[in-house]
């Protein structure tokens, strides 16, 4: 009897959802690509709040050792949580290109069909992946556990298997982009995101092979990780943002491409180079100190030119726009990325400091505001481009209905990650002193630290700040189902020059 | 905007410097990556051999270079047996995929990268913690069962069990070993390691 009504409320909920679903893929304010890309950035949206929700996990296990001790132990739930970030960044980053493609190229995606098949592959083996690292979790020291439960190496843990997937998918990708640049118009802008997707997924396999010896792993290692967040995901937010910054405040095309090509300069000469910052103290020659100490610090310039030029944009403009939290969430970035990447990044970049704070919560504290401030941001921002043409191009000016609901999901989810930044910068600092050049790194050093009364303070506090994020995202979730509905005014027009 | 835009402000000016920015970077980091990658392998002055683990591994302050740096001394054997290339090679890689299967760096550090959890591995064969010699029985003993070897310093932070196997260990402490005598220019900085206290 019970098990009916299950299996009937079941049907019913399936039904529903194919209702809605149906009535999706029926909207006429879409194209295609625009279609594809709403199902990327709502599959992103959901794992942004498995990375917090397991974050949380992981940050309250700092404070309470005890907490799911052998069920879901610390380097599950941060695996968890620095995967589904990942992840999620990356799916926004190609739903974003899915979205502006068409308008860019001037004619429809080729080979949509293909696309469309990509997503759900991916989504599949994306599910399949997170189901296997909650419920196996580790296996044994053979080729067997590396391929199908867990690499284990920091954010490109994905077992080999997911990643020839994850390479597959990635080509379906790029002959999108390609084929219908090639079909329709190159811009300027196409020019550099075509080559820029070549780079980044080619900085992939990198990763994908297994090493002994753990100085030559881990200097492949970086070129994925730092070749990813400091040059190539960069450049392709440059394609991104240049392309926002016509549609939102009608900037002229040839402004902002030449714009994107300053950045490209400077971010990839800089940005290449400065690899080297990572290549202090894994068994590398000593030159990388003069080569990555000197390039990596100069990787702040390209981040300060896009602050002077999206507010410089924005301020010829008057502000004037047709959708306020998107431009709110560029601001944002703007302002992240120089601040989490550029003085965050700077500040522990050279060897001399950096022998003292690599691999403490000072990375953590640069981690996370350099991840949010640069990436989550502008992801965020294309999430509000899509509701708003997804609801007719409604109206996402001023006096916007619920209005205070995307302005406190801005100030918590800020306010929030700066919070548990501060926090992690504390314990840093905290660490560098005290367990490295105090104590001199042994384990009685370490945990002498991590048990100093500042430390676990500043635990406590990530904590509250981590809630407050937590609090930010729900109702930026909420806000993005909401936002819009009910407006029946039509969006501004946007002087285009 | 009558005014002709000058060459330094003009898009094709800068999608020229772009591109050889670009490329000249890349291959500067192409030529110096075969340059590293010649240096670390694995036996050559950077990365020692794999049969490191048949020696006496210390790491000292070198005044010259003002920092510390790991040393090789005498004979002694891992688990008491002399192994040769080949077979150290092979204990050192179970070790190896122990810890990529295990997930350690979630918790850990390694040569300073991973996660902050608990303690870096990095000179963990050399912390004073696993006491004299020989200690490399009681670095088994903990990862065969961490929760009931745990120290916890007073963190109440205990490793979990992650169901190594003795075969699997011994590999680990193999890795450990080999890990602690990478010349990592000088990270951890004042470490003092076992033995090494008198200086
Ligand atoms: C948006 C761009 C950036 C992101 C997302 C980012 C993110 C990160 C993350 C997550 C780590 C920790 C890696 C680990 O887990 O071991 C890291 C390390 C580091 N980052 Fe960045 N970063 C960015 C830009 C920069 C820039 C521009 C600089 C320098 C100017 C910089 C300097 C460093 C340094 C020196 C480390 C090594 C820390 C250590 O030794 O432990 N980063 N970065
Ligand atoms: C609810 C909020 C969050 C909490 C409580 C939280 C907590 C944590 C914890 C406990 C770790 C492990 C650090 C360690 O190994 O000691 C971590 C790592 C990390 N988190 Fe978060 N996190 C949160 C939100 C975020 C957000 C919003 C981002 C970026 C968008 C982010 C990016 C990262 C990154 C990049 C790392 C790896 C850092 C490194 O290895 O240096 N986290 N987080
Ligand atoms: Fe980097």
């Amino acid at each position: 009897m019970a098990m009916q009504a299950y299996q009937q409320k079941a049907a019913g909920l399936a039904a529903d959802l194919r209702s809605r679903y149906a009535v999706f893929m029926a909207n006429s304010h879409l194209t295609g690509g625009q279609k594809l890309a709403v199902h990327y950035f709502t599959a992103a949206v959901v794992l942004f709040m498995a990375q917090l929700l397991f974050g949380l996990l992981a940050g309250l296990q700092f404070i309470w050792p005890g907490f799911l001790y052998e069920i879901l132990d610390f380097n599950v739930n941060r695996m968890v949580h620095i995967n589904a970030m990942v992840v999620w960044m990356l799916y926004g980053f190609i739903g974003s290109v899915y979205w502006f493609l068409e308008d860019e190229s001037g004619v429809p995606v080729v080979g949509l069909k293909w696309g469309q098949l990509a997503f759900w592959v991916l989504t599949g083996a994306v599910a399949v992946v997170v189901l296997v690292y909650l419920l196996v979790q580790v296996g044994s020291g053979n080729d067997t556990s590396l391929w199908f439960i867990n690499e284990g190496r920091e954010y490109i843990e994905a077992p080999r298997w997911a990643d020839i997937g994850i390479v597959a998918v990635m080509l379906v990708f790029f002959y999108n982009v390609a084929a219908t640049f090639a079909q329709g118009k190159w811009s300027g802008i196409a020019g550099v995101l075509t080559l820029d997707l070549v780079a980044l997924a080619g900085l992939y396999l990198a990763g994908m092979f297994y090493a002994t010896n753990i100085s030559v792993d881990q200097y492949w290692w970086w070129w994925v990780i730092h070749l990813w967040v400091e040059a190539t995901w960069e450049v392709l937010v440059g394609c991104i943002m240049a392309w926002s910054l016509m549609k939102l405040l009608g900037v002229r095309r040839q402004i902002v491409q030449t714009w994107l090509y300053i950045e490209v300069a400077l971010m990839f000469g800089s940005g290449i180079l400065g690899l080297g910052h990572h290549y202090f103290w894994i068994g590398t020659p000593e030159y990388w100190f003069t080569i990555g100490g000197f390039f990596s610090a100069l990787e702040p310039i390209p981040l300060v030119a896009m602050v002077v030029h999206s507010i410089y944009d924005s301020g010829v403009h008057n502000f004037k726009n047709s959708n306020h939290p998107a431009l709110a969430w560029i601001i944002a970035h703007t302002f992240g990325n120089f601040l989490g990447a550029g003085v965050w990044g700077f500040m522990h970049t050279l060897p001399q400091i950096n022998l003292y704070t690599h691999g403490t919560q000072w990375s953590a504290s640069h981690g996370h505001l350099a991840f949010f401030g640069a990436y989550a941001t502008i992801n965020i921002a294309f999430f509000y481009l899509a509701v708003q043409q997804a609801r007719g191009n409604c109206w996402m000016g001023g006096g916007l209905a619920d209005g205070w609901r995307w302005k406190s999901a801005l100030a918590l989810l800020n306010l929030g990650v700066m919070g548990m930044t501060v926090a992690l910068l504390i314990a840093g600092y905290e660490q560098s002193f005290i367990e490295r050049a105090v104590e001199g790194s042994t384990w009685t050093a370490y945990f002498d630290a991590q048990n100093h009364p500042w430390f676990v303070q500043a635990m406590v506090w990530r904590v509250i700040f981590g809630l407050m994020t937590i609090a930010g995202g729900g109702l930026l979730f909420w806000d993005l189902l909401a936002i819009g509905k009910t407006e029946t005014r039509k969006a501004a027009v946007i002087n285009l020059a | 905007m009558n005014e002709p835009i000058p060459f330094w402000a003009s898009e094709a000016f800068w999608k020229k410097t772009a591109i050889w920015v670009t490329s000249g970077s890349f291959v500067l980091l192409i030529l110096l990556t075969f340059d590293s990658l010649a240096k670390i392998s694995a036996g050559g002055s950077r990365v020692p051999a794999y049969s490191v683990i048949n020696k006496d591994i210390s790491y000292r302050f070198d005044k010259q270079l003002q920092r510390y740096q790991p040393v090789v001394l005498g004979d002694a054997p891992l688990f008491g047996k002399m192994l040769n290339e080949a077979e150290a090679e092979q204990l050192v890689t179970l070790g190896k995929k122990t810890t990529q299967a295990k997930n350690c760096m979630n918790c850990h550090t390694l040569l300073g990268n991973g996660a902050y959890y608990a303690p870096d591995l990095t000179k963990a064969w050399l912390d004073q913690a696993w006491g004299g010699a020989g200690h490399e029985t009681a670095m088994v003993q903990f990862l065969l069962d961490p929760e009931k070897y745990a120290r916890t310093y007073g963190s109440n932070r205990k490793m979990p069990n992650l169901g190594i196997t003795e075969e699997e260990a011994r590999g680990v402490v193999a890795f450990l070993k080999w890990m602690s005598a990478i010349d990592t220019n000088g990270f951890p900085h004042n470490f003092k390691a076992i033995g090494a206290e008198e200086e």
